[in-house]
């Protein structure tokens, strides 16, 4: 979307990941999304008197595989207690980093050739989270608030770009390049349906070449959708704001998904102090740069080098193809690819499956070896199976796993012999002569209705090329 | 009553049990309690438990830990499992915690048996034991005085011969002061030399757990089975627990003691002079006695009152009334949160919360706190640059002896002063303790400080030592 006149939008983002570990941050409770409320909870991430945090090992590896991925500086750091009161924080301070973060500077490339600066990648605790029944689901005005610690003391780590991303595109592209990167590292599952990545942007602007103008937070944006819409919506306000003889005021704003718009949730005035301070308990952090080594040597290529091997093997890649292609690296899926490309399969076709159906399945893909992937994708070549029973062999795969030529027999997907299709086709024709008319003077088009039809009659079992033979050869 | 030493003998050789040992702490529990105001809560079945399982490990004629049947009082800051543990607020009224800090685990596996919790400062803030939501502790040794703070009620314990054995934390004093007030020995390990996991903390970054006992020997004895590394406490050293019995008689011949002027001027007459004849009595025993002044440690008072109140400012905000304690309900959240609060804490804690919040707040930080970190490194180097020309330095503990119940509560600067002398250790999170030597004023107690650097404990008790056979214990 492109903004009136000569306005430009700066925009910078900060991004909350929640990182894989087996237990939290500072002690060993199971860092688990969808337990039973306050049942992975100890003395430590209660906050209950005496308890002391010790940091997870595991946490500081995966916060240096993302600094590593970013091209940061990894360094010795600190932890601070950022100290504000609310029922979710059980020790009303939270355990951040501040002044030292142990990622310091770097940068990441999107697709498009632009490059947008890391200024840091920290470490912090995430807090418990509340439900608010009754009045507005805000805490006060709340009939009840209810908490689960669960989530309490879950590692987080927090990268924040420069302020050098100019459009609401450009800033998805980054969000979705930089969730490529934490699935890559192993740091998080990307999942911003459940939280696990959860993105505030800054947003201002300015005319070219004028200092950056006020800016304006945007809290908790949990989706890449929400993320773009959010940003285009306030850049808009403010310039709608500064035209009409206004001025931006710094605040922090929540964006309404529904309603499509960004409020007022506090002024800088109403700003808290958080009265940051060397958090007591933990000692200073010092990765050894045997340390760091271990963590580089472990990580695998990233994805921009990822995404170059790809498409390496493409000859002269179609804008589909290479919509595909970042589906399929951002969600780490090319080993699929290869392996069919490997086994001789079409490269559209197995980009498209990828970033279509396995996509869909994520959370059941250790169902699915890259040979079923390959040999389905095959019987689908070959015309054994129709597209629609390829998708539905896949989706089989994804549940149960197995071997896609027995899941096609035993869901009765056989391919329809050549006479019952032309007797479908036959039939078809008759039922739709005026279809049938324009088809035969050239309407190229009227193929696409058929073959929808012959699918629907035989439920997919036919091949979309083999009507299209049938309806040339009767032309 | 008998040494720690003694029980532990006894009880291994069957000459006693572990149990008629607790029945002798409870009954002089019993006889003195209401009037001293020492114990908060008596765990007598968990106590008889315990005694029980050494007599039995005894009977069965296995081996049993270096604290075997000696009975224990706890500063009702620690932590154990089902007990309630209060801090003497009544903001974690009704509150038992679900599990039990490391000192008392290694204290029930050493064979201690730990009889109950002791009154202190409220959150140990303070240096009479006269902040405690329960009541004021009263001196065994002058009923009408303040045991001293904030440890008074495990100090207590012990000069009452409730319990040959306590352990109590020090933050900036709270163990040496009451030590002295009361007679006893009184130890400040180096900061990381005991695990604080369990401990609730004041200043997480001086708070330091030790221990209480009357003699040298007893003190080092309990010392050894608390100390060491715990994975729990990450500020907790690396190395195991040191050997301290072992050296209790190396004496101080050949070692250099530095005699510092800044840790006895000021100080009254009586204190000054059983200062001066400890460093005679070191002497004696072939230390040489260098006379020194460590200006620096005038500015320790200043800023522990920034530090300690910054910290406990933050470790004190998760009492709001949401998870356990009290509450008093009101309209919303944040309205209770206050209510909770303003009832449940007393008004030195309320004071150093507030202290603390404003060192810490935006635009006084650099005034405040990060000028009292700088006052800290001073101190650290103050420390490190006298350690360089000397194995220990000795100054009084406090400034006087015991003083009377209600002459300092409504002077809070009076009060702060009290710990003067011992600030500075905690502040470089270095080991000191205090040993009686002589009397003073009213026939009381007075206790010489000795200090040393980060695990010099096995030279501090042997000094100690070397004070307790020149005063003919």
């Amino acid at each position: 979307m492109g903004l009136p006149g000569d306005w430009e939008m700066v925009v910078g983002l900060e991004v909350h990941t929640e990182l894989k570990t087996a237990t939290k941050m500072f002690c060993g409770c199971a860092n688990h999304f969808g337990a039973q409320p306050n049942t992975n909870v100890c003395p430590v991430c209660l906050g209950l008197p005496g308890s002391l945090p010790v940091l997870n090992v595991r946490a500081v590896e995966l916060a240096m595989a993302i600094g590593i991925a970013l091209h940061s500086t990894i360094a010795a750091s600190t932890f601070h207690r950022k100290n504000y009161f609310y029922p979710d924080m059980p020790k009303d301070f939270q355990i951040s980093q501040y002044d030292l973060p142990i990622n310091k500077g770097g940068y990441l490339d999107l697709p498009d050739g632009s490059r947008v600066s890391i200024e840091r990648a920290h470490l912090e605790e995430d807090t418990g989270k509340s439900t608010h029944l009754g009045g507005t689901g805000r805490i006060h005005g709340a009939d009840r608030s209810l908490v689960d610690y669960n989530r309490s003391g879950v590692p987080l780590v927090e990268i924040v770009s420069g302020p050098d991303i100019r459009s609401s595109a450009q800033a998805r592209s980054y969000a979705s390049s930089l969730r490529a990167i934490l699935i890559a590292t192993g740091a998080s599952d990307g999942r911003m349906e459940e939280g696990s990545m959860r993105i505030d942007a800054n947003v201002s602007v300015r005319k070219p070449n004028a200092p950056f103008g006020t800016r304006c937070e945007i809290k908790n944006l949990n989706s890449l959708r929400s993320l773009q819409r959010a940003i285009d919506f306030e850049a808009l306000r403010q310039i709608e704001l500064i035209e009409s003889g206004g001025t931006v005021r710094q605040e922090t704003r929540h964006w309404d998904e529904n309603v499509g718009a960004t409020s007022t949730m506090r002024t800088k005035e109403e700003a808290e102090d958080y009265r940051y301070f060397r958090e007591p308990d933990l000692v200073e952090l010092v990765p050894s740069d045997e340390w760091q080594g271990r963590v580089r040597d472990a990580l695998g290529p990233m994805p921009a080098e990822r995404r170059l091997l790809l498409i390496s093997r493409l000859s002269s890649p179609s804008e589909t193809q290479l919509d595909a292609v970042e589906v399929v690296i951002d969600l780490g899926l090319e080993d699929y690819v290869h392996a069919a490309l490997d086994a001789g399969a079409d490269a559209s076709l197995a980009l498209a499956r990828a970033a279509n159906e396995l996509a869909a399945g994520l959370d059941l893909l250790s169902n699915v070896t890259f040979t079923a992937f390959s040999s389905t994708l095959l019987l689908e070549q070959s015309g054994t199976l129709s597209a629609t029973q390829s998708k539905t062999v896949l989706g089989e795969l994804l549940k149960s796993g197995g071997d896609p030529a027995s899941i096609a027999t035993s869901l009765g997907f056989e391919q329809m012999s050549s006479e019952s299709l032309a007797s479908t086709v036959a039939l078809l024709i008759d039922e739709n002569p005026d279809e049938w008319e324009r088809f035969r003077d050239g309407d190229e088009k009227l193929a696409q209705f058929f073959i929808g039809q012959v699918m629907k009659q035989t439920k997919g079992q036919a091949n979309g090329k083999d009507v299209i033979k049938e309806l040339h050869a009767r032309r | 009553m008998k040494s720690a030493e003694q029980i532990v003998r006894d009880v291994r050789s069957g000459a006693t049990t572990a149990s008629a040992e607790l029945d002798d702490a409870l009954l002089a529990v019993k006889a003195r309690n209401e009037e001293l105001n020492v114990f908060l809560y008596v765990d007598e079945e968990g106590a008889r438990r315990q005694a029980e399982s050494v007599d039995a490990a005894i009977a069965r004629g296995e081996s049993v830990g270096p604290l075997a049947g000696v009975p224990i009082a706890l500063k009702d800051n620690l932590c154990q499992r089902g007990i309630p543990t209060t801090c003497s607020s009544r903001i974690l009224e009704g509150w038992r915690p679900p599990y039990s800090a490391t000192v008392v685990d290694r204290l029930l596996a050493a064979g201690a048996v730990p009889v109950g919790k002791t009154n202190l400062d409220e959150f140990a803030m303070g240096s009479s034991t006269e902040n405690s939501a329960f009541g004021p502790t009263r001196n065994p040794l002058d009923p009408t005085r303040v045991p001293g703070g904030s440890s008074g009620g495990s100090a207590a314990a012990v000069a009452a011969d409730m319990t040959p054995l306590a352990l109590g934390s020090d933050t900036g004093g709270s163990i040496r002061q009451p030590a002295a007030l009361c007679g006893l020995i009184g130890v400040k390990p180096t900061y990381g030399l005991v695990s604080r996991y369990g401990l609730i903390a004041f200043a997480s970054s001086l708070d330091q757990i030790g221990p209480f006992a009357k003699n040298v020997t007893d003190a080092a004895m309990l010392l050894e089975a608390i100390a060491g590394h715990d994975e729990m406490d990450s500020t907790s050293l690396p190395e195991p627990a040191p050997s301290l019995v072992a050296h209790i008689n190396d004496g101080v011949a050949g070692k250099r003691i530095g005699l510092v002027r800044d840790l006895v001027d000021g100080a009254d007459e009586d204190v000054v002079q059983s200062v001066l004849r400890a460093a005679e009595a070191l002497a004696a025993e072939g230390a040489t006695i260098v006379e020194l002044s460590i200006p620096e440690f005038r500015l320790g008072l200043s800023a522990y009152y920034i530090l300690a109140p910054a910290e406990a400012s933050s470790n004190l905000a998760r009492y709001d009334g949401v998870r356990y304690g009290l509450r008093v309900n009101a309209d919303d959240v944040t309205a209770m949160n206050e209510a909770t609060r303003t009832a449940g804490f007393g008004d030195e804690v309320k004071r150093r919360i507030m202290l603390g919040t404003y060192a810490l707040s935006a635009g006084y930080y650099d005034a405040y706190y990060g000028q009292a970190l700088k006052v800290r490194t001073m101190m650290i180097s103050a420390f490190a640059n006298a350690y360089r020309d000397v194995d220990l330095l000795l100054g009084a503990t406090t400034p006087s002896v015991a003083f009377e119940l209600g002459s300092k509560v409504s002077d809070p600067m009076a009060m702060y002063l009290s710990d003067i002398f011992t600030i500075p250790t905690n502040l470089a999170g270095d080991a000191a303790l205090s040993v009686p030597f002589g009397t003073g004023e009213h026939d009381l107690p007075i206790g010489v400080q000795l200090l040393g650097p980060g695990r010099s404990e096995a030279k501090l008790f042997a000094a100690a030592r070397v004070l307790e056979i020149a005063e003919g214990r």
